[in-house]
C-alpha cells in the first residue's frame, strides 16, 4: 500500500462517517475533525474503521499524532514501515 | 382487554403514522416486545408494548396517520400472567411519561352477547376487527363471514385515503425540517414555562482521563472507552443522592424510580435527538459504552424504540472536546434539570499552594426552580465533582 492508496482509503471511511462533507477537499494542514465537524464518537468509530481495513490501531496517546490528514498519513505509513 | 395506543415519545408529539405491524393478531407478546414501527417527527419509531398477552385487534392499518392515544391494537391478558400485569399497576400510575397509556378494559356486555359464526369470529380476530363494529345480516341478527368480509372491505377503503406515508416525501430533507420542529417546540414550550437557575463548577478531570487512559491501553479499540461515559456514570450515581433532579414536574414534582439518562446526539444534518440510556445508576461504564455504541448510531439513523424516546428522567448534554467551554442546557420538560458538559482543556489549576497543569471540564446544572433550589443543585454539581475524583469506584 503507497501513500495515495493509504490517503484514498482515509478518504473513504472519513465520507462513510461524515457522507455531506467532501474528505478530498481536506487541506493537508487542516484539523480533521473540526473541518468535517465529527465528534468524538464518530471519531472514534472512523480509528476503528482504519483498524479493521488497514490492521492499525492507533493508541489514545497518539491521537495527537493525527490530527490532520498530512501527519494521520504519515503516521500510519511510518506504522506500516513505508518509506516516503 | 388492554388497550394499546399510540404512544407520545415527548411533549411535542401530536401524531404518527403507523408504518408497519411487527405483530399479528393471535401473536403472544411480553413487556418490551416491540409491536409496531410508528413514523414521527423523530424518525422511525419501534413501538414497545409494556404488557403481556396475545394480540387480539390490530385496529389500524398500516400506512394510517393517527393522534397520539388513539387506540391502535387490544391485548388480550393471558390467564397466568394477569397477576404480574396487576402488580405492575401501581408503578405504571406514577410513571407519568410511560410511552404507552394502557388501562384494562371490561368487555363490553354488548360484545360478550354478540352472535357470529365460530368462522366469522376467527376471519374478524384475524383480520383485526371488531364485531361489535358490524351489523349482522344472518338469523337473528348473528354476524356471517360474509358480513366480516364486507366489514374488512370497507374498513380497507376508509383507510387507504389518509395513506399519507412519508416515503413519498423527500426523505432527509422532511427529517431535518421536522426534528427542527420538535426541538422548537420543546424548547419554546421550556422557556415558557420553566423557570430555570443555572449552576457552574469546574472539574479537575485529570485523574478521570488517566484512569480512563489506563483502562483504555489494556482493551481492544473497539471496546474503547469515552470520556463521555464515565461523565454518565458519574451523573447516574450522584443522582442517586438528588432524587429531586431525577423527577418530572407534572402537577408538582415526581421522584422517578430509575435513572434514566437522556444524552444529547447532534444529528448530522442539524438538530438533536435524545435517546435514553435506561439505569444508568446499575451499569457499568463499559455497559454505559455499550449503550452509546448502540443507541449513537441509530439515533443518527432515526432508528430509536419508543422507551428510548419517552422514558429519560434528566438530560446530559456533552459538547466534547474543541467546542465552546461551557454550555447552559434548556430542561426538556418535563424533566426538572438538564446535566451540561463543556469541552475540556488543560489550564493552570492551584492546589495546596501550588500550581499546576489539569484537564478542566466545566459542569453546569440548568434546574427547575419550581422543583429545587439552588442549595440543592449545588449539592449535587459537589458530589459528581467528588465522583469524578474516584473513577475506579464508579
Amino acid at each position: 500500500m503507497n501513500q495515495d492508496e493509504i490517503t484514498k482509503t482515509i478518504f473513504q471511511l472519513l465520507k462513510q462517517i461524515a457522507p455531506e462533507t467532501e474528505p478530498s477537499n481536506l487541506l493537508p494542514d487542516e484539523n480533521i475533525r473540526e473541518a468535517l465537524n465529527i465528534d468524538s464518537f464518530d471519531s472514534l468509530q472512523f480509528l476503528v474503521s482504519l483498524d479493521e481495513k488497514l490492521g492499525i490501531e492507533i493508541p489514545e496517546e497518539d491521537y495527537g499524532k493525527t490530527t490532520t490528514l498530512k501527519n494521520l498519513v504519515e503516521y500510519i505509513m511510518s506504522r506500516m514501515k513505508i518509506s516516503l | 382487554m388492554i388497550e394499546f395506543k399510540m404512544p407520545s415519545l415527548g411533549a411535542d408529539m401530536e401524531a404518527g403514522t403507523l408504518i408497519e405491524w411487527r405483530k399479528k393478531s393471535g401473536d403472544t407478546v411480553k413487556r418490551g416486545d416491540i409491536i409496531a414501527e410508528v413514523e414521527t417527527q423523530k424518525g422511525l419509531i419501534e413501538v414497545e408494548v409494556f404488557d403481556e398477552g396475545i394480540v387480539s385487534e390490530l385496529l389500524i392499518k398500516e400506512g394510517t396517520k393517527v393522534p397520539v392515544g388513539t387506540i391502535l391494537a387490544l391485548i388480550n391478558p393471558n390467564e397466568n400472567v394477569l397477576e404480574t400485569t396487576k402488580e405492575a399497576l401501581p408503578e405504571k400510575i406514577e410513571i407519568v411519561i410511560q410511552p404507552t397509556e394502557e388501562k384494562i378494559v371490561e368487555k363490553t356486555i354488548e360484545e360478550l352477547h354478540i352472535k357470529a359464526s365460530p368462522l366469522a369470529k376467527r376471519i374478524a380476530s384475524e383480520n383485526g376487527i371488531a364485531l361489535s363494529k358490524i351489523q349482522g345480516t344472518g338469523e337473528e341478527g348473528a354476524i356471517t363471514k360474509e358480513d366480516v368480509e364486507n366489514a374488512i372491505a370497507q374498513r380497507d377503503k376508509i383507510v387507504e385515503i389518509p395513506n399519507e406515508t412519508i416515503e413519498t416525501k423527500e426523505k432527509s430533507e422532511f427529517k431535518i425540517e421536522s426534528i427542527r420542529a420538535a426541538v422548537a417546540a420543546a424548547m419554546s414550550k421550556s422557556n415558557r414555562e420553566i423557570p430555570h437557575y443555572y449552576l457552574e463548577k469546574q472539574i479537575d478531570m485529570t485523574k478521570s482521563l488517566n484512569w480512563l487512559l489506563e483502562k483504555n491501553r489494556q482493551i481492544p479499540i473497539q471496546k474503547r472507552i469515552l470520556p463521555a461515559a464515565l461523565l454518565i456514570k458519574a451523573v447516574a450515581k450522584s443522582l442517586v443522592d438528588y432524587p429531586d433532579l431525577n423527577s418530572v414536574w407534572e402537577n408538582g414534582l415526581q421522584r422517578k424510580k430509575e435513572i434514566n439518562i437522556g444524552f444529547v446526539v447532534s444529528l448530522r444534518g442539524g438538530g438533536i435527538i435524545v435517546p435514553a440510556i435506561h439505569n444508568a445508576d446499575s451499569k457499568s461504564v463499559e455497559e454505559i459504552m455499550e449503550a452509546l455504541n448502540d443507541i449513537i448510531p441509530r439515533a443518527r439513523a432515526m432508528k430509536l424504540r419508543s422507551s428510548e424516546l419517552s422514558d429519560s428522567t434528566i438530560t446530559i448534554t456533552n459538547l466534547g472536546e474543541g467546542g465552546a467551554d461551557v454550555v447552559y442546557g434548556i430542561i426538556y420538560p418535563p424533566q426538572v434539570a438538564i446535566i451540561g458538559f463543556g469541552s475540556s482543556s488543560e489550564q493552570p489549576f492551584a492546589e495546596n499552594g501550588m500550581l499546576g497543569i489539569r484537564t478542566l471540564l466545566n459542569a453546569t446544572l440548568s434546574g427547575d426552580h419550581r422543583a429545587t433550589d439552588g442549595l440543592y443543585g449545588s449539592g449535587f454539581l459537589a458530589t459528581l465533582n467528588k465522583k469524578l475524583q474516584n473513577p475506579e469506584l464508579l
